[in-house]
């Protein structure tokens, strides 16, 4: 195969598994935005906790890989429905700073006791066998983990499109992000709505954070720095979108991907251009609304 | 009854007038350098953070712009004083801070005029992304701008050719203690002017401002420029004040940190900066060099509490207590009785739940850090699972009833408004 398309390929697989390790971790933040108008930027702490969780349960009580992101999913989903119902909901008519404020807040707090408890160096878990590696696909050998990852991702879109599509559940979140007041006049009950949606979403970025511990390394401060990324994310795809956090994903995922290889001083430089490029032609992302 | 017209007359000509009370801040920063002596570079520092503040307060507190990448601003200018002392060999203070400014302020017009047609999340992610973009570009470039290492051992002028910087900073600590007297009168000047007027229409209500003609991308595309400025000085001032730039100046952690120090003070008034700063730059040098870990702990709780409790800072908090003590609020205060209502008691054990679950995790974690975790919780240590979860629900409930009883209402309700 000639160098450029051997370059092209892995540029591609590399990118599409950090494609998916974004739309997964950021897909709750774009439905929750959109639904609730409720920017929470403790979703990176939540993605951050569910890596812990991850880490203590596969080094310290021998939980396999696969069973402790599952777990770690719905602890960290029910954490959040308690923490939505109790503290978020007071703050749905503040204004966008207050929720800044609180949100970052949170995070400052969840950072604090992560590193109280598990200090600052990064963090890495044990993977099952069959994760390690390599999958050969004939013209190449694919690193099995990113391979697994977006395996992953292409089925949690393909559930998350039918949920969003095809249920009845999926037309109420529609119905409700597109007009709020209408759908509760319809008999919609919003508020428990957004509830489910909220714990689902905080549930998946927590499913992300764990599959990223092999990508990235865990650190406390993990809540922070990749938030950024999926706050760019959420905003370039567009507020309560799930095709268009899919397609910032991927761009995103790529782009950046190819960036680092093509001009590695650049850093995350491509990312950010992209981000005000696209903010300023459509500045509701790809698939928002006006 | 006076018409609207001359009644905002009347307020800005009785607040253009300087109060004495305003004095109080200029007292205490001349009084500080003379109660303490040797920690004049932190004096430094603080005094240039207000100035950072202060600026953010022009665009945030006064014309409602929210924004993560402040830190843009400041760094524009503590990099062109850097540069200008390093490849140019301009190392004369004042006309570097000035130049420093001035470029800041351009960069702040040309981006602002792109960017301040968007509001909510765009532009504050755009407002991020530019940051960024400045701190990523500077890191391509790290030949010129030394990148994340920085640029260490500049080297200034005497001010004004006869002062000396010496080695406590005292001279530091005056020549920013009268750059910020300077700056704080020209901002007070534009706050208590039409324009400033114009600002806080456009805050509360930017559709009427359009309706009536007001020019409101063109004000704030101006303070935007305006607060720029005042932020690169902040920077120039940074780096002659530390003789050391770095990228970090643009951290998006600045841009928070200066938030919320602006928060913490009070948005919208002039000395909520002063306050906020001040008692910011205090607390973290105290706490974070006792535990970095409690520190931030300590400011993500005080965020929180903040946003529950004291939304508009300490500057708030101070007006509420002024009123309850005088005033009509006080007779109303006074007469409220304590009311006891059937639902409490579901808040209540909805507190007591939320407390008990906290109080065993945090009993969970204790084992954790004792034993490094093997030893298993509930079986092996049951009296400490127990004691945690009761304690836990003892003190959620008991903080909720204290809430209650003092706000005479229930915790599940949303608060009014």
């Amino acid at each position: 195969m000639p160098h450029f398309a051997i370059v092209a390929v892995s540029i591609l697989f590399d990118g599409m598994a950090y494609a998916m390790f974004l739309f997964i971790t950021s897909v709750g933040l774009s439905v929750t935005m959109g639904l609730m108008g409720f920017v929470n930027l403790a979703h990176g702490a939540f993605a951050m906790a569910g890596g812990f969780v991850v880490v203590s349960l596969t080094r310290s009580y021998g939980v396999g890989f696969v069973p402790s992101l599952i777990f770690a999913s719905v602890l960290i989903g029910l954490i959040s429905a308690r923490l939505e119902r109790r503290l978020y909901r007071r703050l749905y008519k503040s204004t966008d700073l207050e929720q800044v404020l609180l949100t970052i807040g949170l995070a400052f707090m969840a950072i604090a006791t992560a590193t109280y408890f598990y200090g600052p160096i990064p963090r890495s878990v044990p993977l099952p066998d069959w994760l390690e590696g390599d999958v050969n696909l004939g013209f190449r050998a694919f690193p099995s983990y990113r391979a697994f990852l977006i395996a992953i991702g292409v089925v949690l879109i393909a559930v998350l499109w039918y949920a969003f599509e095809r249920t009845n559940i999926g037309a109420k979140i529609r119905a409700a992000v597109d007009n709020r007041r209408m759908a509760e006049s319809v008999g919609i009950n919003v508020d428990r709505l957004f509830t489910l949606t909220f714990a689902v979403g905080s549930g998946l970025a927590a499913l992300g954070g764990g599959l990223a511990i092999q990508l990235f390394g865990l650190t406390p401060s993990f809540a922070v720095l990749y938030l950024v990324l999926f706050l760019i994310v959420v905003a370039v795809g567009g507020l309560g979108s799930l095709k268009g956090t899919l397609l910032a994903a991927l761009v995103i995922g790529i782009i950046d991907t190819g960036g680092k290889y093509a001009f590695p001083v650049a850093g995350n430089l491509f990312i950010y251009a992209i981000t005000a490029i696209v903010l300023l032609y459509k500045p509701t992302g790809f698939f928002g609304r006006e | 009854m006076l018409d609207a017209r001359e009644r905002g007359a009347n307020y800005l000509v009785r607040h253009h007038y300087f109060r004495w009370p305003e004095a109080l801040p200029w007292l205490i920063a001349i009084a500080c350098f003379f109660v303490f002596p040797n920690r004049m570079t932190f004096g430094g520092q603080v005094l240039i953070m207000i100035m950072f503040a202060l600026s953010l307060d022009l665009i945030l507190g006064y014309a409602g712009i929210v924004t993560l990448g402040h830190a843009a601003f400041f760094g524009v200018g503590a990099y062109t004083v850097a540069l200008a002392s390093l490849r140019l060999g301009w190392s004369e203070p004042i006309s570097g801070i000035v130049v420093g400014g001035i470029l800041a302020g351009l960069a702040g017009a040309v981006v602002g005029w792109f960017i301040l047609r968007y509001r909510g999340l765009t532009l504050l992610m755009l407002t991020i992304a530019f940051a960024a973009m400045l701190q990523e570009s500077g890191n391509l470039r790290s030949d010129i701008t030394g990148g994340y290492d920085g640029l260490p051992g500049l080297m200034f002028d005497p001010l004004l050719g006869t002062f000396q910087y010496d080695l406590y900073g005292h001279t530091n600590y005056w020549y920013v203690l009268t750059v910020l007297a300077v700056i704080f009168y020209f901002v007070r000047r534009i706050v208590y002017s039409p324009f400033g007027q114009a600002l806080t229409g456009i805050r509360e209500n930017v559709r009427r401002m359009h309706a009536i003609g007001s020019p409101v991308h063109r004000r704030l595309v101006t303070v935007y420029a305006i607060s720029a400025a005042i932020a690169g000085v902040a920077g120039a001032l940074f780096t002659q004040t530390n003789a050391y730039v770095t990228l970090a100046v643009f951290d998006f952690d600045n841009s928070a940190k200066v938030l919320v120090m602006l928060i913490l003070g009070g948005t919208g008034r002039l000395y909520g900066p002063f306050l906020g700063a001040a008692v910011y730059m205090i607390l973290e040098d105290y706490f974070s060099k006792l535990s970095p870990t409690f520190w931030q702990l300590g400011i993500g709780l005080l965020l929180v509490l903040a946003v529950l409790f004291a939304r508009r800072g300490l500057l708030g908090l101070a007006e509420d207590a002024r009123g309850l003590l005088t005033g009509s609020e006080r007779r109303s205060f006074a007469s409220r009785r304590l009311v006891w209502k059937r639902d409490s008691w579901s808040a209540l054990g909805s507190s007591a739940f939320d407390g008990a679950v906290i109080g065993f995790l945090a009993g969970f974690a204790v084992n954790l850090k004792e034993a490094d975790l093997m030893t298993s919780y509930v079986t092996g240590m049951p009296a400490r699972a127990i004691i945690f979860t009761l304690g836990g629900a003892a003190i959620g409930a008991g903080i909720n009833a204290v809430a209650l009883l003092i706000t005479g209402r229930t915790a599940v309700e949303e608060p009014p408004s």
